[in-house]
């Protein structure tokens, strides 16, 4: 269970995020969606203790995030920024093996060699395990840092615009594979989107904000229908039901 | 950077596991080899100087210490061996394997390729150091210079930091240039000093790596950059992590600063412990892991034996060149690096992929 109570983030006197009360519960996966600037990507940095809060709690398990050591966090709690830049020329084996690191502290076990593999396997990054990330393309890379990611073997995966950059074909291949590890591997999967028909489609629960605050939260259903999301985008969308599913689509 | 040409080493490691475990077997004989060359290299070293020593004398020497006799010239040539070339010859591999590892962990602590100690301000600040201490407390014995100029390392390797996050980096150049910039300010001041206080001549020593000087009794300190390079290694997988950016470190449950402030105390006490007993040996910490890097990658567990081994050998070879090439006078090793680091430097900057780097 992560519990979000009273977050403010504010950067001078802009408060990115401003006062959100969260609680989703394991399992499943959970979309943040919004405008820009709506602070999505920072409540979950702010979640994921990569940046620190000006007020409020976040706790996970119980544990409050920005009080718990943080070795013991990392066994419980991932996160994939957006931008992952590495001057460091690592070979994709390398960096999924690093995911290890808080369980292995660099002496890896035949498990954490076991567990390696297996996320390579499910990333289906084996023909690409000895290259160095910076031979790959765009796609491929961003999957090696799922791998990685993924072989934190944490309860919480948090992961900030996985499909930035990714074209139609490798963003649902991602979102497959996302769906896949809430399922199959039983994590809790919280994910920033852009793309509110994607959220709708792959999410078991949306939360959207606006402002640094959320607006509406619940099923996918309950997100998809004019008046709520006029609200959050400022946007006139009409919803259509293709093959039982809803669509928005900006009106021209 | 095409996917269909990987590099020599990105194949070994792409197949499969037996083909993985063959690449580190293959890995580890040349190491081996290497360091094979190494060590003849360091035998060489022993008996080249101007006083006549050659295996031959070492053999007597020796026999002459088992069996307790030994003429005036046996004594001679055990004491030069004793007291000038084995000195001599451990002082250069201490410092090319400690500056190299300097150098590699600056490198993934401040993510830029182009930094190292000479380029970051951190060995004109030990040198100012140095010079300090001999104005202010003339008496304080080495290990007391070490420290002080151990201190000012510190300082101004942070400070370097410190303007790195103020200024926008918009190439990885500006990172080099801003450390350059910073030496060359701190130099000029270290320089001003000296001219006023008659000490240019000592601040000459400092500046300029030269093995020359080096005796029995005057070089031991840099035993302790063994022992760094040694917690280095232990650390290694700290480094890459760090090296990954604060992010990532975090969230892999590891203390980012801890680690960043272990790195900069290694490399401070490292440039210190150097420039204090033979001087500055520049472009070393840059060439180096450079090459490591291209051929091996940046995992810091992998790169930092070859890395050692590598800046050993390189100071060694730049060492026995500088004393042959003007037989039976010396040109100082720091030139020679100077002149095969330049070249090397330049090679890597104006490589056709240098914006990967």
């Amino acid at each position: 269970m992560i519990q979000v109570s009273g977050a403010v983030k504010a950067y001078g006197d802009v408060r990115v995020v401003d006062g959100v009360d969260l609680a989703l519960a394991p399992g499943g996966i959970t979309s943040i969606i919004g405008p820009n600037g709506a602070g999505k990507s920072t409540l979950l940095s702010c979640v994921a203790r990569l940046l620190d809060l000006d007020g409020g709690t976040v706790t996970v398990d119980g544990l409050d995030v920005h009080r718990t050591a943080s070795d013991v966090l990392a066994r419980r709690l991932s996160m994939l920024r957006q931008d992952n830049h590495l001057t460091a020329r690592l070979t994709v084996r390398d960096l999924v093996a690093f995911g290890r690191y808080p369980w292995s502290k660099g002496r890896p076990t035949p498990d954490d060699d076991r567990l390696v593999a297996e996320a390579l396997a499910f990333l289906e990054l084996e023909p690409f395990a000895g290259r160095y990330l910076d031979e790959l393309s765009g796609g491929q890379r961003q999957r090696a840092f799922v791998a990685m990611v993924l072989c934190q073997g944490t309860d919480y995966v948090l992961l900030d615009e996985p499909l930035n950059n990714l074209d139609l074909r490798h963003a649902v291949a991602m979102m497959r594979l996302l769906r896949r590890a809430a399922d199959e591997l039983g994590r809790t999967v919280v994910v920033v989107l852009h793309d509110v028909n994607v959220a709708a489609a792959y999410s078991d629960h949306v939360v959207a904000m606006r402002d640094g605050v959320v607006v509406h939260q619940g099923a996918p259903s309950t997100l998809m229908r004019t008046e709520v999301l006029a609200e959050i985008y400022d946007l006139e969308l009409a919803v259509h039901h293709l093959d039982g599913r809803p669509v928005a689509v900006p009106a021209l | 950077m095409t996917l269909a040409a990987p590099r020599p080493t990105a194949i070994a490691v792409a197949t499969a596991t037996p083909a993985a475990h063959a690449a580190r077997g293959g890995r580890r004989g040349l190491f081996a080899g290497v360091a094979a060359g190494v060590v003849v290299l360091s035998a060489v070293s022993l008996f080249v100087g101007v006083s006549e020593l050659t295996p031959a004398h070492l053999v007597r020497a020796l026999a002459a210490a088992a069996t307790g006799t030994g003429d005036a010239e046996t004594q001679r040539s055990a004491m030069l061996l004793l007291v000038s070339r084995v000195p001599r010859t451990v002082a250069v591999l201490l410092a090319g394997a400690g500056m190299a590892v300097a150098g590699m962990l600056m490198q993934v602590l401040v993510r830029n390729r182009f930094v190292e100690p000479s380029t970051a301000g951190t060995v004109e600040s030990a040198v100012l150091g140095i010079l300090v201490v001999t104005i202010v407390a003339p008496g304080v014995p080495l290990m007391g210079k070490m420290a002080v100029a151990a201190v000012f390392a510190l300082a101004g390797t942070a400070l370097f930091l410190r303007i790195l996050r103020a200024v926008p980096l918009r190439s990885v150049l500006v990172v080099p240039l801003i450390g350059l910039m910073l030496g060359g300010v701190i130099s000029a001041a270290t320089t001003f000093v000296a001219y006023r206080t008659d000490l240019l001549q000592s601040l000459g020593s400092w500046t300029t790596g030269d093995f020359s000087g080096v005796l029995r009794g005057r070089y031991e300190l840099l035993w302790l950059t063994l022992a760094l390079t040694v917690v280095a290694y232990v650390a290694a997988d700290r480094f890459t992590v760090a090296g990954m950016g604060r992010d990532v470190a975090t969230t892999l449950g590891l203390s980012y600063r801890a680690v960043m402030n272990l790195g900069l105390v290694i490399v401070s006490l490292v440039s210190a412990v150097v420039v204090v007993t033979v001087g500055m040996v520049p472009f070393l910490g840059l060439v180096v892991p450079n090459v490591v890097s291209r051929l091996l990658g940046d995992d810091v567990r992998r790169t930092a034996p070859w890395v050692a081994l590598l800046g050993a050998g390189l100071v060694l070879v730049c060492d026995l060149v500088g004393r042959v090439v003007r037989y039976p006078y010396e040109i100082p090793v720091g030139v020679v690096v100077g002149v095969v680091g330049s070249v090397l430097f330049l090679h890597l900057l104006l490589r056709r992929d240098a914006r990967v780097a």
